[in-house]
């Protein structure tokens, strides 16, 4: 386990090693839903919810299940069933519960069982060797940089879309040039902390 | 030996706990028991809560019209829910305005049936009906459309206002995996129960129309729900102005072939646009039906002529033939189907000659 405190893995994953702009991991849904700054900002925040559980839930499935069986090998099978059912299951306790919740978030999270981010933060807090604090602060960190990303992008797309956009880059196009020039500015970032 | 064991055991362990919680959760946490559902304050159904209001209408035999099969893409399934339903979704807001909710209007493949609605639908959705149909004769008429003649097996009847259109279920086949919902207008006179007759043009890579030029034959079985639609034709004595473009001239067929039939004689000009010679169809019949109704003139328009068609007609797009054309509006009523761009075009050479709105029909596709 390395030693590193875990309110830094948490500024980490916010800044230097931003889910989609270093990883470029959950672009389906940042591109697809980053038209506006409300909708993204609640898809950001359904993401950081599902991202802390399921960090949290594989975190222990693998460190007293998998483990103590010697499977770690099954992690990518394990992880993404459990993050599956999850996501069913917090669904539906959403809906009949908290229906105003269900309003903000619960929409979303269907889009968000087949998020490659959520799966990534669970194999990179393997590979890692993250504790379970560090993993929870990453967990945490990496959903709230997800929201970060999401929601500038949207705000940069509100601004463009009365710029005159060459027809051939429109919608999904000039959006993944956003994405590299924001990733090349957050890259700037990297040099400031190490984190693995 | 030992790790395969391990692996299938440990899989199977977590997958089917995994699996229990969650049908668990579906029997108690997702389940909403019977709900009743209130329609225009007269029909009470009883459903089971959790659907969709739209999926729970359909199992009872209403059919709201839906081209997007309940993905909450096309906005066509719109009904008005008085009391029940929650608040309206996120994924509603692009389809109803401001107004519309106001009065309550919702998507019914958004809104979820988790307690007793009451809900107004208009009185005609109760006479759609969903049939099967026998293809009886499909003919090419040009290179990109055919042409449809279905029967309607024993005694069933279908009941239409002539320009209406019905949705035609495109089954999962070869090339699609799912089932969906596509409109078409009856180009078939109304008077016409056993029948109905469509024009379906080609769209590359279209699912139901792939489905319907490549791989249907005659004597098929084809599903078909309907009636639907606020475009049909109206009575009165003003002076018709038809206008259809392409497979958008079938309603307009439609209420000629109704007017043939019961002897409605009224002035009147069919323009039917299409791209080049080879594009138009069904010419001799529509010139048969002139013969009868004998003041409604017929003008064919090109909007792009080859030298082969040795054409003498007028040539360019309707909407700049109809600027030229029209003068007084005063006594005027319009048909208009077509594109949505075409629609957009003449409604606005209309506008600017003053054209009286509640006059003016359109089905814009």
């Amino acid at each position: 386990m390395i030693e590193i405190s875990p309110i830094v893995i948490f500024f980490a994953a916010i800044f230097t090693n931003n889910m989609i702009l270093s990883n470029f991991l959950g672009m389906c849904s940042f591109i697809a839903i980053s038209s506006e700054i409300k909708t993204s900002l609640s898809l950001g925040q359904a993401v950081t919810f599902v991202l802390t559980f399921t960090t949290l839930l594989n975190y222990l499935v693998y460190h007293y299940v998998l483990i103590p069986l010697g499977l770690e090998y099954l992690r990518y099978i394990v992880f993404i069933i459990i993050i599956a059912a999850f996501v069913q299951l917090i669904e539906m306790i959403i809906d009949r519960y908290f229906p105003a919740l269900y309003y903000a978030l619960g929409i979303f999270l269907p889009l968000i069982t087949v998020n490659c981010a959520v799966l990534g933060v669970s194999l990179f807090m393997v590979i890692r060797n993250y504790s379970l604090m560090q993993s929870l602060a990453f967990g945490v960190g990496s959903g709230i940089g997800w929201t970060l990303a999401i929601v500038t992008m949207a705000g940069i797309r509100q601004k463009i879309k009365s710029a005159p956009i060459p027809k051939g880059l429109e919608g999904a196009g000039i959006t993944l040039i956003i994405t590299g020039l924001m990733a090349l500015a957050f890259i700037g970032f990297s040099g400031i902390v190490v984190i693995q | 030996m030992n790790t395969i064991i391990m692996t299938v055991a440990a899989i199977s362990a977590i997958t089917g706990f995994l699996a229990l919680l969650l049908s668990v959760a579906n029997r108690t946490i997702a389940n909403y028991g019977e709900k009743k559902i209130l329609i225009n304050n007269e029909k009470e159904y009883i459903v089971d809560g959790g659907d969709s209001l739209l999926s729970a209408l359909i199992e009872n035999e209403i059919f709201i019209p839906s081209a997007c099969g309940g993905k909450g893409s096309c906005g066509y399934c719109k009904v008005k829910v008085t009391e029940g339903g929650g608040t309206i979704l996120p994924t509603e807001l692009g389809y109803v305005t401001t107004e519309e909710q106001k009065e309550g209007i919702r998507l019914s493949c958004q809104c979820k049936v988790k307690e007793d609605l009451k809900i107004e639908i208009p009185e005609e959705l109760f006479n759609v009906k969903q049939y099967d149909y026998i293809v009886e004769k499909i003919e090419q008429v040009t290179d990109k459309i055919k042409h449809l003649r279905l029967k309607l097996p024993k005694d069933n009847e279908i009941d239409f206002k002539p320009g209406q259109y019905i949705q035609i279920l495109s089954p999962v086949y070869k090339e699609s995996d799912e089932e969906v919902y596509r409109a078409y207008s009856i180009a078939s006179s109304a008077t016409d129960k056993n029948y109905i007759e469509l024009l379906i043009g080609y769209v590359p890579g279209g699912k139901c129309t792939t489905y319907i030029h490549n791989y249907l034959k005659e004597n098929d079985k084809l599903t078909i729900v309907g009636p639907f639609g606020d475009f049909f034709y109206h009575n009165s004595d003003r002076e018709m102005i038809l206008v259809g473009i392409g497979t958008g001239m079938a309603p307009i067929l439609a209420i000629l072939r109704y007017m043939r039939d019961n002897n409605i004689q009224r002035k009147g000009t069919f323009y039917f646009g299409a791209r080049t010679k080879e594009d138009l169809f069904l010419t001799e019949e529509i010139d048969e039906i002139a013969k009868t109704l004998k003041d409604i003139e017929i003008v064919y328009t090109l909007s792009r002529p080859t030298p082969e068609c040795n054409w003498t007609g007028p040539v360019g797009r309707v909407n700049d033939l109809l600027d030229k054309k029209l003068d007084d509006c005063s006594n005027l009523e319009a048909y208009l189907c077509g594109s949505p761009l075409m629609i957009d075009a003449v409604l606005d050479v209309f506008k600017k000659k003053n054209f009286e709105e509640q006059y003016i029909f359109y089905d814009k596709f």
